[in-house]
């Protein structure tokens, strides 16, 4: 069921959430967590979608920030959506004139109670997440880096913006590649020389797998630009010859390594909603996130330049 | 291997190597993962993967293998906990050749895995999946498997490590160990800890009395040192069971009341709607006491049971576990402290069903039991006096595991006995399965100008709680055996201790009793309900 309300306040909504809930027969309690999407109009179906399936099998409610012309009279409207795409239940909250300078009113008590925060913001994010007002209400901020035009230049900014809790889907989207790379080196291997990322030009989850494996493995660690489509082939040059984890059409990686035949793996890229998945899993601070960020800013990521 | 920066950042967690306390990583863990300077344990988003190796699997033509244990690894591969070099070699009697097993994998997978399939996860599986045909008895069968396994652990680089995973049944165990032995499969080149790994998987019944379990292990032991043997008891490997020890040891709000000062008694039930469809052949002599009490109930027990263990590893754990099945008193009079039953015909859910001695392939005289009930004591300052309730059937009303802990009324009420005429003894529930989660049932008031208390529940789901859906039992074990990750398998002498607990009851039973009929769909004997002695078992 879809619920319009249109020049509303806060409790009104919370009215309107209970009666709903009330009327389906069930209250609204077992949702695991909120999630803060802060986007815009056009952004925010992909958003929404996305995280109606993140959630699918584990209600949460989803609050919808949408902030409309900055200028004119301040208004809220809403869109209570529940029962459709899940148990969850989703609020779509636009925000009219000054309003949207304190969303952080509107939202707080729309919050469940007991339970974690998380907020994502799909499209361009604040650089320091946490002295957002909506960031400061949650435990996680999940930005996206990629998304934000500039990639390296966000990803320096986040870096000293940093604070326990913020996250950045880029990160999340190098998982994958990180789980393979630290699977060839669970077997014996010769002394690690230096090695290569590829991929293409604009790809943050790239530069911070660089610094990743740089800082992890104290050896230079170049990354190469390549045509595509994401990251296409990660390269560790050994005394006993190259050990390499390539994937050239986004689907599946080849993994070869000195004196072994080639072994095919699925290394598919994930769509928003696994991704999301993955950033709700666990809500506590990511150290090593933390760490290839940080190196990252100390010693931004030139293509063919030694890190 | 370490940076300045990063040293400085993070004192204590420097390099990978440092940051794993001594003694943490059991010696059977892979080496790798303790010296693979991109592995840290604060990086949760890198799962624990299996190291490279070798499955080889005996009796894949059985429907364990084609229901839980070829889509489990398939479900393993999917969520990405399989390294790429991971092969697995089929062993039976049919004539197949590699691409034939490669398609009854593929319509396992197809049919009964849990995650949703890829073609490019299959392909994968597929690239390292062989087969071998031939019989237990046959030599030149057993060359040609070892001959597959080392040719499809070089071309693959599964780094020399096998595991044997046997799905078959217990007579065919010394046949198939020596035939390792013999063809040199169990036995890993090289010395010293980079010596790959040899692991072997079997499955319950581990023995069906004392002398049996301690011959099958006999045989187990010539061939594979203890460690390198895994017992899978697949309800160790639930999300629900592991979550005791959580419920119990991670939080201040339990354990204050977990002893004999607040807990009347504890109910430890598992049951089941079917009867013994086509298991007739083993469940006929074997019974409901030997198939499930033994193991399944008796590892609840330990674990409800037992106290704090210093830590979590294998060891540890186990020690506690022992210590509690080695308190474990059983009834003074088998007769009234025991129960067991045998289903005759009747409707369960909806459906008309034959009775026990009516199924095809039971003997119409036998006296194996269907259902049984025991009361046991744990004899330990926490437990003294406490009846712990154990039940397994069959053809009951539903299926369900779960474990009750019934606490003892309030000394005293400050209500008029009408007031609290609906209120019953508080009780804590771990449901194992189905909607697994933990029930807390507790007296509320009405609301009404009276006062009057009525019992509610507070209720915990999995389901509910978590963003992440629960893993199939099979495929946390698998991995678990994989890793060499031993603290949820059951070691020699917990199967050892749990015979001697039921064998004094078997025996009694052979000796002077009969199973008492129940009607199919109803929820056991008579007995089982006077063995409660004014107590009365939870509601089926």
């Amino acid at each position: 069921m879809t619920i319009d309300l249109t020049e509303t306040t806060t409790g009104a909504i919370h009215d309107a959430l209970t009666q709903a809930r009330h009327s389906m027969g069930g209250p609204a309690l077992g949702m695991v967590l909120t999630l803060i999407i802060v986007t815009d109009e056009s952004a925010q179906y992909d958003a929404i979608r996305a995280a109606s399936q993140a959630s699918r099998e584990h209600p949460c409610r989803v609050l919808g920030v949408i902030m409309r012309n900055p200028s004119g009279r301040s208004r809220l409207d809403a869109e209570i959506r529940l029962g459709e795409t899940g148990p969850g239940e989703t609020v779509l909250l636009r925000m009219h004139g000054p309003l949207g300078e304190h969303a952080d009113s509107v939202i707080v008590p729309l919050i469940l109670p007991d339970t974690p925060v998380v907020t994502w913001w799909p499209g361009p994010a604040p650089e320091i997440p946490s002295a957002d007002p909506l960031g400061a209400l949650a435990q996680r901020r999940v930005t996206d880096a990629a998304a934000s035009g500039k990639p390296r230049q966000m990803l320096t900014a986040l870096a000293s913006g940093y604070r326990p809790g913020d996250t950045d889907l880029s990160w999340t989207r190098a998982t994958p590649w990180r789980s393979l790379l630290a699977a060839t080196l669970d077997q014996p291997y010769a002394t690690l020389q230096r090695g290569v990322v590829s991929a293409e030009q604009h790809n943050p989850s790239a530069d911070l797998i660089t610094t990743w494996l740089s800082g992890r493995l104290g050896i230079p660690v170049l990354r190469e630009v390549s045509g595509g489509p994401g990251i296409t082939e990660v390269r560790f040059v050994t005394a006993d010859g190259d050990i390499t984890l390539s994937r050239p059409d986004g689907r599946t990686a080849t993994m070869a390594r000195p004196g072994q035949g080639e072994r095919r793996v699925s290394l598919l890229r994930r769509d928003t909603a696994e991704l999301l998945t993955e950033e709700l899993r666990r809500l506590d601070p990511d150290d090593v996130y933390a760490e290839a960020l940080g190196r990252f800013a100390k010693n931004p990521v030139n293509e063919e330049a030694a890190v | 291997m370490s940076t300045p920066d990063s040293a400085g950042q993070h004192p204590g967690h420097v390099v990978a190597e440092s940051a794993v306390p001594d003694g943490v990583i059991p010696e059977t863990t892979l080496l790798g993962a303790a010296t693979n300077p991109l592995r840290d344990p604060r990086d949760r988003r890198i799962p624990r993967v299996a190291s490279p190796c070798v499955l080889v699997m005996f009796g894949v033509t059985g429907d364990l293998a084609r229901k839980k244990l070829l889509p489990a690894i398939y479900d393993l591969a999917n969520r990405g906990l399989l390294p790429p070099g991971f092969s697995l070699v089929g062993f039976a009697r049919r004539d197949w050749e590699h691409e034939d097993f490669a398609q009854v994998t593929y319509q396992a997978v197809k049919q009964h895995a849990r995650t949703p399939f890829r073609d490019t996860v299959w392909q994968q599986v597929s690239e390292g999946i062989r087969f071998v045909s031939g019989e237990f008895g046959d030599d030149e069968a057993f060359d040609r498997l070892a001959a597959c396994v080392n040719q499809v652990n070089a071309e693959r680089g599964a780094g020399g490590n096998y595991a044997f995973y046997l799905s078959i049944p217990p007579k065919s165990f010394p046949d198939v160990v020596r035939q390792l032995k013999r063809s040199g499969l169990s036995d890993p080149p090289g010395t010293g800890t980079s010596r790959p790994w040899r692991r072997v998987v079997i499955e319950k019944p581990f023995g069906h009395d004392l002398a049996s379990a301690q011959e099958l292990n006999s045989i187990l032991d010539a061939v594979f040192p203890a460690h390198s043997v895994f017992r899978i008891d697949h309800y160790l490997g639930k999300e629900t069971v592991q979550n005791i020890l959580a419920l119990r040891f991670a939080n201040t709000l339990f354990e204050p009341i977990w002893n004999r000062s607040y807990v009347d008694h504890v109910q430890i039930t598992m049951t089941e709607d079917i009867g013994i469809g086509g298991r007739a052949g083993y469940y006929d002599g074997i019974g409901a006491a030997r198939d499930v009490i033994q193991n399944h109930l008796l590892q609840l027990l330990a674990l409800t049971a037992m106290e704090e263990p210093l830590s979590f590893s294998a060891d540890s754990l186990r020690a506690e576990k022992e210590k509690v099945l080695a308190a474990v008193r059983l009834p003074d009079d088998l007769a009234t402290g025991t129960a067991r039953g045998q289903y005759t015909a009747g409707w369960q859910g909806g459906i008309e069903v034959p009775g026990f001695l009516e199924e095809d392939g039971i003997a119409p005289d036998s006296r194996t039991e269907t259902y049984a009930a025991i009361r046991l004591g744990v004899d330990s300052r926490r437990w003294a006096g406490v009846p712990f309730f154990l039940r397994t059937g069959k053809r009951l009303p539903r299926r369900m595991t779960e474990i009750a802990l019934i606490f003892q009324r309030a000394p005293h009420l400050p209500f008029t006995t009408t007031d609290t005429e609906e209120l019953g003894q508080n009780a804590l529930v771990i449901r194992v399965q189905p909607d697994e989660g933990v029930t807390v049932r507790f007296g509320s008031k009405v609301p009404g100008s009276a006062m009057e208390v009525r019992d509610v529940n507070m209720d915990f789901a999995y389901g509910e709680s978590f963003t992440e859906s629960s893993p199939e039992a099979y495929e946390r074990l698998l991995l678990d055996v994989l890793i060499g990750d031993p603290p949820l398998f059951p070691r020699q002498e917990e199967v050892e201790l749990s015979w001697r607990i039921l064998d004094p009851i078997e025996e009694f039973w052979a000796a002077h009793t009969k199973p008492e009929p129940y009607v199919a769909g109803t929820s056991g004997p008579p007995s089982a309900d006077a063995m409660m002695a004014g107590r009365a078992w939870r509601r089926l």
